[in-house]
């Protein structure tokens, strides 16, 4: 598909031109990883047990906030109505723009995971579970966040309603990933974790594109 | 090939005010059709609702014969839609913004011209609307009128049968204007059909038709 392909290389090309907005969720994830051995205590044993549900935590906060942009300069711009008149199906180019999200804001969150897991006296063995649980978690939190994205676009202020949206929609991804790292800690199988997180990720792929597309369809009629 | 957009019994209301009843509407294949009204009347309303983008409305339409939802697929493949904004990407160069349009558009799907001939095509289309040498600026860059005439390059690039054109004279200057009319009338000549919107005063045309709203 080359209109997908060509929505994949202008969208990555326009965010790295911006490369602010990509840092964006990057900064604000360390911060407030950085933020917690300071305010609660420096004592590893007590931070090893909270490490898995705090970085997973701070880690989701991260892509909610980056989600409000997806689709906003596309709406101010004209460029979204464009998008909805092309010939070519929406949903396969709302998916292409849910991609270009995850390459630059799931990714590197998964990826800087690790490093901040050492801040956090992190024990060793889970390091690897947590990128992956986190790299595989956050692609359906891109999905199922652009549908909120694309509900709200065409809403002002539209990012606080965003988060009520979307957040219940997360929680079932929050206990699978956190809990995955948790099982890698303890030393049970992760699995079964993993599982579901996959099964997650599967199922939003095959619902979240159509949502989107009927969404964006919904937004641009107010 | 002869093109037919029809509109029966159209009727948008917005805010507990009608904008227009009982609309009847015959768009055909060599005709420039112009919606005039004061501000406010629903001209963008109306060219938004006979592209497809607002289903917010009472009436039917439809396209070569057929209702609308059945032809759909069709009739985007032969729609070029300019909006009030101008769809420009400020963080992308005109030739960026225009390979996106051109892919979108499924024209690159023919392998004949080949990536090349691809970028030849689009640095034509800007060498037509009076770009040429800002091929690589970045379009937040240019002027209003410099990215509208981006947005217009797109009337060449991609072939299409049906123009829906809200405001195109916007921040154009004098000599681009003339240039835009003559390109509307050829189109229409050529067999395609010109829907456009505008407070610019068009030449006379035999093939000029206006629609009065408000």
């Amino acid at each position: 598909m080359i209109a997908v392909k060509a929505t994949l290389v202008r969208d990555l090309t326009l965010l790295l031109r911006r490369r602010g907005e990509v840092l964006n969720p990057l900064v604000f994830f360390a911060l407030v990883i950085t933020l917690f051995p300071i305010a609660i205590s420096p004592d590893p044993e007590l931070l090893a047990v909270i490490a898995p549900g705090l970085l997973w935590v701070a880690a989701l906060l991260a892509a909610l906030l980056s989600l409000d942009s997806l689709f906003r300069s596309d709406y101010d711009d004209g460029s979204l109505e464009q998008l909805l008149l092309a010939p070519q199906p929406l949903a396969a180019l709302s998916l292409a723009k849910v991609a270009v999200h995850w390459l630059l804001t799931g990714l590197p969150l998964a990826l800087m995971a690790p490093v901040l897991g050492i801040m956090l006296a992190l024990p060793a063995g889970s390091y690897a579970i947590l990128a992956l649980s986190l790299a595989l978690g956050t692609a359906s939190l891109s999905l199922i966040g652009a549908i909120g994205a694309a509900l709200t676009v065409g809403l002002a202020r539209g990012g606080v309603l965003l988060s009520l949206l979307v957040l219940p929609l997360y929680i079932p991804v929050l206990i699978f990933g956190a809990g995955a790292v948790q099982a890698a800690i303890l030393g049970d199988g992760v699995a079964a974790h993993l599982a579901i997180l996959g099964a997650l990720l599967a199922a939003s792929l095959m619902l979240a594109p159509w949502a989107i597309a009927a969404s964006l369809r919904i937004s641009i009629n107010g | 090939m002869s093109l037919c957009l029809q509109a029966r019994q159209l009727a948008c209301e917005r805010d507990d005010r009608w904008l227009f009843q009982g609309l009847d509407l015959d768009i055909r294949s060599g005709e420039i059709v112009r919606i005039e009204g004061p501000n406010g009347s629903g001209k963008t309303s109306l060219l938004k609702i006979l592209s497809g983008q607002l289903s917010d409305y009472q009436g039917e339409l439809f396209w070569n014969g057929a209702a609308m939802n059945d032809a759909r697929e069709h009739f985007l493949a032969n729609l070029l839609y300019l909006g009030h904004a101008p769809g420009i990407k400020s963080g992308l160069s005109p030739l960026e913004n225009l390979a996106w349009y051109q892919a979108l558009s499924g024209e690159s799907n023919e392998e004949s011209s080949g990536a090349n001939g691809h970028e030849e095509q689009r640095l034509d289309a800007l060498e037509r609307v009076g770009l040429a040498g800002f091929e690589d600026v970045p379009a937040g860059q240019l002027s209003a009128g410099q990215q509208r005439r981006v947005a217009l390059a797109r009337l060449t690039l991609t072939p299409r049968a049906l123009w829906v054109l809200d405001e195109p004279f916007t921040a154009i200057d004098r000599h681009g204007v003339a240039d835009l009319e003559r390109q509307l009338v050829a189109h229409a000549q050529s067999g395609g059909c010109v829907l456009v919107t505008t407070h610019h005063e068009l030449t006379a045309s035999p093939l000029l038709r206006r629609i009065a709203l408000g």
